[in-house]
């Protein structure tokens, strides 16, 4: 089952890669340098554990040739990427940026910690060391909304407004899909359904403490990323991340 | 969870007898400093777990299991290389083995590393994690100025100039600088 075992492994390792790329836009960008720098090095980690799942993804897989990290993150086309939507959708303001940050490093947060146990033991040799790196992300956005939401009214109403506009895509982070229905049967992965539970009671605790309100359920919600089914943004992004690699193939310097 | 590096194969010619000295390679190997905080061996930073003899087509040489300190740390890669080049300049063929389990913490710094990080500007990491806004309750986290020694300090931004460090000012020498995260 070599196929489920890569594919649970690509969902974790693209998750972490295209925020990874997210998150990069937000140098010069961000309202001031520090964010500048926490975004780029919250990225920075991300990147790092894409690295070694995508890795562990090329290991598992088998193909003949083998398909290492560079050639798994630049190579494939959208349909082959098994990220949730939520990470692939364009930067909005700061505060939409503080909205998805803090459902996806609550996630990663659950996700990690149950993760450390994994059968697959360089799984969880990524597991072991990001769990920490991504508590620090966690904190980071909660203080953020901490501060927005119980800001001004100016701050709290855009708070406000970027939770309702995340929240359809939430849900997809705690779907279960058959890659993970498999890693968990084996102990290699965990059921997402199974993280849905403690992610949401966390999230709305900050929420609750930023005197924001908890969205009311969306009419849709986006699914299929872990199937290879993306949004428009999704196409854009690859692009500007392939494109170097694609025009100049093996370049090295 | 394991990934090499490849094999540095030494050209350069030995000391003395014409054999490297292994055990001065390894030293060469531990002293190599962290490219961003050069003031620090990553020794003494704690990312080497384990130095081994082995024996290489080339004769005999190293191999260096590092542990990275940040999964996405730029500094591994030339840590990695600086390795690597030590052993070339001795003509000692080495090998670096990349660990992740156990995840490096900064508990593995020694303390004559925790030293010269103040010495060159940087505060020791804390052993406390910074958490939340505000430190409360009775185990309040203090982080001294490198340069005044003062703890009337306060964050300024939690992600630093690297991903290691965190952004700081002290209060009483209006001096800013860097804190070396716990990990």
């Amino acid at each position: 089952m070599t196929g489920l075992h890569t594919a649970y492994l690509l969902g974790l390792g693209d998750d972490a890669l295209i925020y990874a790329q997210r998150l990069g836009e937000w140098l010069t960008h961000a309202p001031q340098i520090e964010e500048d720098m926490a975004l780029g090095n919250v990225g920075l980690d991300l990147l790092g554990q894409a690295r070694a799942l995508l890795t562990r993804a090329g290991e598992v897989e088998g193909a003949d040739p083998p398909r290492d990290e560079d050639a798994l993150a630049m190579l494939r086309d959208e349909r082959e990427f098994r990220n949730v939507q939520l990470v692939e959708q364009p930067r909005g303001d700061f505060a939409h940026e503080m909205a998805r940050l803090l459902w996806f490093s609550t996630y990663q947060a659950e996700l990690y910690a149950r993760l450390v146990d994994s059968a697959d033991e360089t799984l969880a040799g990524v597991a072991r060391k990001a769990v920490k790196e991504v508590d620090y992300h966690r904190d980071h956005a909660t203080q953020w909304v901490l501060r927005l939401g119980d800001g001004t009214e100016e701050s709290h109403a855009r708070m406000q407004a970027a939770l309702e506009a995340v929240q359809p895509y939430v849900a997809e982070l705690g779907e279960d899909h058959d890659a993970a229905r498999w890693a968990a049967d084996q102990g290699i992965g965990v059921l997402p359904s199974t993280l849905v539970e403690p992610v949401t009671t966390a999230v709305h605790d900050v929420l609750a403490r930023a005197t924001l309100t908890v969205p009311d359920a969306p009419r849709w919600h986006a699914r299929g990323g872990r199937e290879g089914l993306h949004s428009e943004a999704m196409g854009y992004l690859l692009a500007e991340m392939q494109h170097i690699a694609r025009s100049h193939p093996g370049a090295t310097w | 969870m394991t990934s090499r590096t490849g094999t540095g194969t030494g050209t350069g010619t030995g000391t003395g007898t014409g054999r490297p000295d292994l055990d001065e390679v390894e030293r060469a190997v531990r002293a190599v400093p962290d490219p961003e905080i050069p003031v620090i061996t990553i020794d003494d930073l704690g990312v080497v777990r384990e130095v081994e003899r082995v024996d290489t087509p080339e004769g005999p040489g190293l191999r260096v299991t590092i542990t990275p300190t940040y999964s996405g740390c730029p500094a591994m890669r030339v840590m990695e290389e600086d390795v690597v080049a030590a052993g070339r300049r001795a003509g000692v063929p080495v090998e670096v083995v990349t660990r992740l389990s156990p995840a490096w913490t900064t508990d593995w710094m020694s303390e004559r590393g925790r030293e010269q990080l103040l010495r060159f500007g940087i505060a020791p990491p804390t052993g406390q994690r910074a958490h939340g806004p505000v430190p409360v309750g009775l185990s309040v986290r203090q982080v001294a100025c490198p340069r005044c020694g003062s703890t009337d300090t306060e964050e300024v931004a939690r992600f630093g100039s690297t991903a290691c460090k965190a952004l700081r000012r002290c209060l009483a020498c209006r001096e800013p600088f860097d804190e070396f995260k716990t990990l």
